[in-house]
């Protein structure tokens, strides 16, 4: 049996076995962390590690030209077509814990256990035998061999592929394709539009005179409060909470960092009040969450 | 020693793990995500059971696999977003306009 799978001696055994393992591993927690992670981009990042790790599997396997396709085709282009829906249907969605459905989450166990079982069963009673003798098709020859395969045996399945991507992509066109139903804005109308709306200036830009320059914090105006409209309304309710600083005293003094020294009180008031408002809103950005979930 | 039946029993608990995703999530794009790992893990069987046999048609119906995957991903997508936009929201509960 050891003498088939690889012509390398018994170290290199011993290394496939360990890199096995070690993807294996990797490859469940990824998938288990998947299905229980609730946001939905937390969930494709962990597919990607399943998917990378079944790349090396595959090339483990003797499958070169699928280890690369499995990188390229799966990781690159379909798992970026979901980050990018991800990104229009909305990052923040997570998914709801409150059952509709009373009973789903167990029965799902149920089922999941039972068709372990059932597929254990099957795999245990099969006759899987041990790797084929090693040849050329399994290493240098794979992609000629697999070519060779493709469009020879299988090439009507391979035409009707062809017709199969070109009507997938026509009817993912057709779908996401949205009617206008009202004629487009003339630049006249727009400049018209703009004038009435009393900001015929751009919208002032995150962090000018603040303590940084990150986009979610909200530009200071001459007298030292903070301007709305300089966040974006997609970050404004999403300030991240790791981020809040330490709370100010009740007397005024600041904690640390002498960056609003007590001598400089607008700016230290002018601090707290940003924090405050840093404060508030990952406040409300838990309670958001906790509403969800 | 690694087998073939290392990866067909990998491949078996991948496959749960899928299907007990797409009965336990409700987040439609989640849903799709699950799908895939099934799919992924009908080819780790495919391309296991290549091996064992030594030849390469289990690669090739694996290669076949990810294109109707690819198709089926776009597709399924471009639902979504239309859905999404019809109706703002990704949960599959909500489509329910057709239940009663």
């Amino acid at each position: 049996m050891s003498q088939h799978i690889v012509l390398a001696g018994p170290a290199a055994e011993t290394t496939r076995l360990v890199a096995y393992w070690i993807l294996a591993i990797v490859a469940v927690a990824a998938a288990v962390g998947m299905i229980l992670a609730r946001r939905a981009v937390h969930c494709a990042l962990m597919l990607a590690v399943v998917m990378l790790s079944l790349a090396v599997m595959y090339a483990m396997l003797g499958a070169v030209f699928l280890a690369f396709v499995q990188v390229i085709v799966y990781t690159g282009a379909v798992l970026m077509l979901f980050l990018f829906v991800l990104m229009i249907v909305g990052i923040t969605t997570a998914d709801s814990i409150i059952e509709t459905i009373r009973g789903q989450r167990l029965w799902a166990a149920i089922l999941g256990i039972a068709l372990l079982v059932l597929l254990a069963l099957v795999i245990g009673n099969a006759a899987i035998g041990s790797a084929a003798p090693n040849s050329a098709q399994f290493g240098n020859s794979n992609v000629t061999d697999l070519a060779r395969l493709i469009f020879t045996k299988y090439v009507f399945p391979f035409e009707l592929t062809s017709a199969l991507l070109i009507t997938a992509a026509l009817g993912a066109m057709v779908l996401a394709h949205r009617e206008r139903t009202s004629p487009k804005p003339t630049q006249r109308e727009l400049a018209v539009q703009r004038i009435a709306s009393g900001h015929p200036t751009p919208l002032p830009g995150p962090g000018t005179y603040a303590q940084h320059n990150a986009a979610d914090m909200p530009a200071l105006l001459p007298d030292g409060s903070q301007s709305r409209l300089s966040v974006s309304p997609v970050l404004a309710p999403a300030q991240p909470a790791e981020e809040t600083p330490q709370p100010m005293l009740p007397s005024g003094a600041p904690a640390s960092s002498g960056r609003n020294g007590a001598g400089h009180s607008g700016s230290g008031h002018n601090g707290a009040g940003q924090r405050s408002a840093r404060q508030d809103g990952a406040g409300q950005d838990g309670q958001e969450a906790g509403d969800q979930w | 020693m690694v087998t073939p039946a290392h990866f067909i029993a990998l491949a078996v608990i991948l496959f749960v793990i899928g299907a007990v995703g797409v009965l336990v999530r409700r987040n439609a794009i989640v849903v799709f995500m699950c799908v895939e790992l099934m799919l992924n893990a009908c080819n780790l069987a495919f391309v296991a059971f290549a091996r064992m046999h030594g030849g390469l048609d289990g690669q090739v119906i694996a290669f076949f696999v990810m294109v109707v995957a690819a198709a089926e991903v776009v597709v399924g997508l471009a639902i979504l977003t239309s859905i999404f936009r019809a109706r703002r929201s990704a949960s599959v509960d909500d489509a329910s306009l057709m239940k009663y």
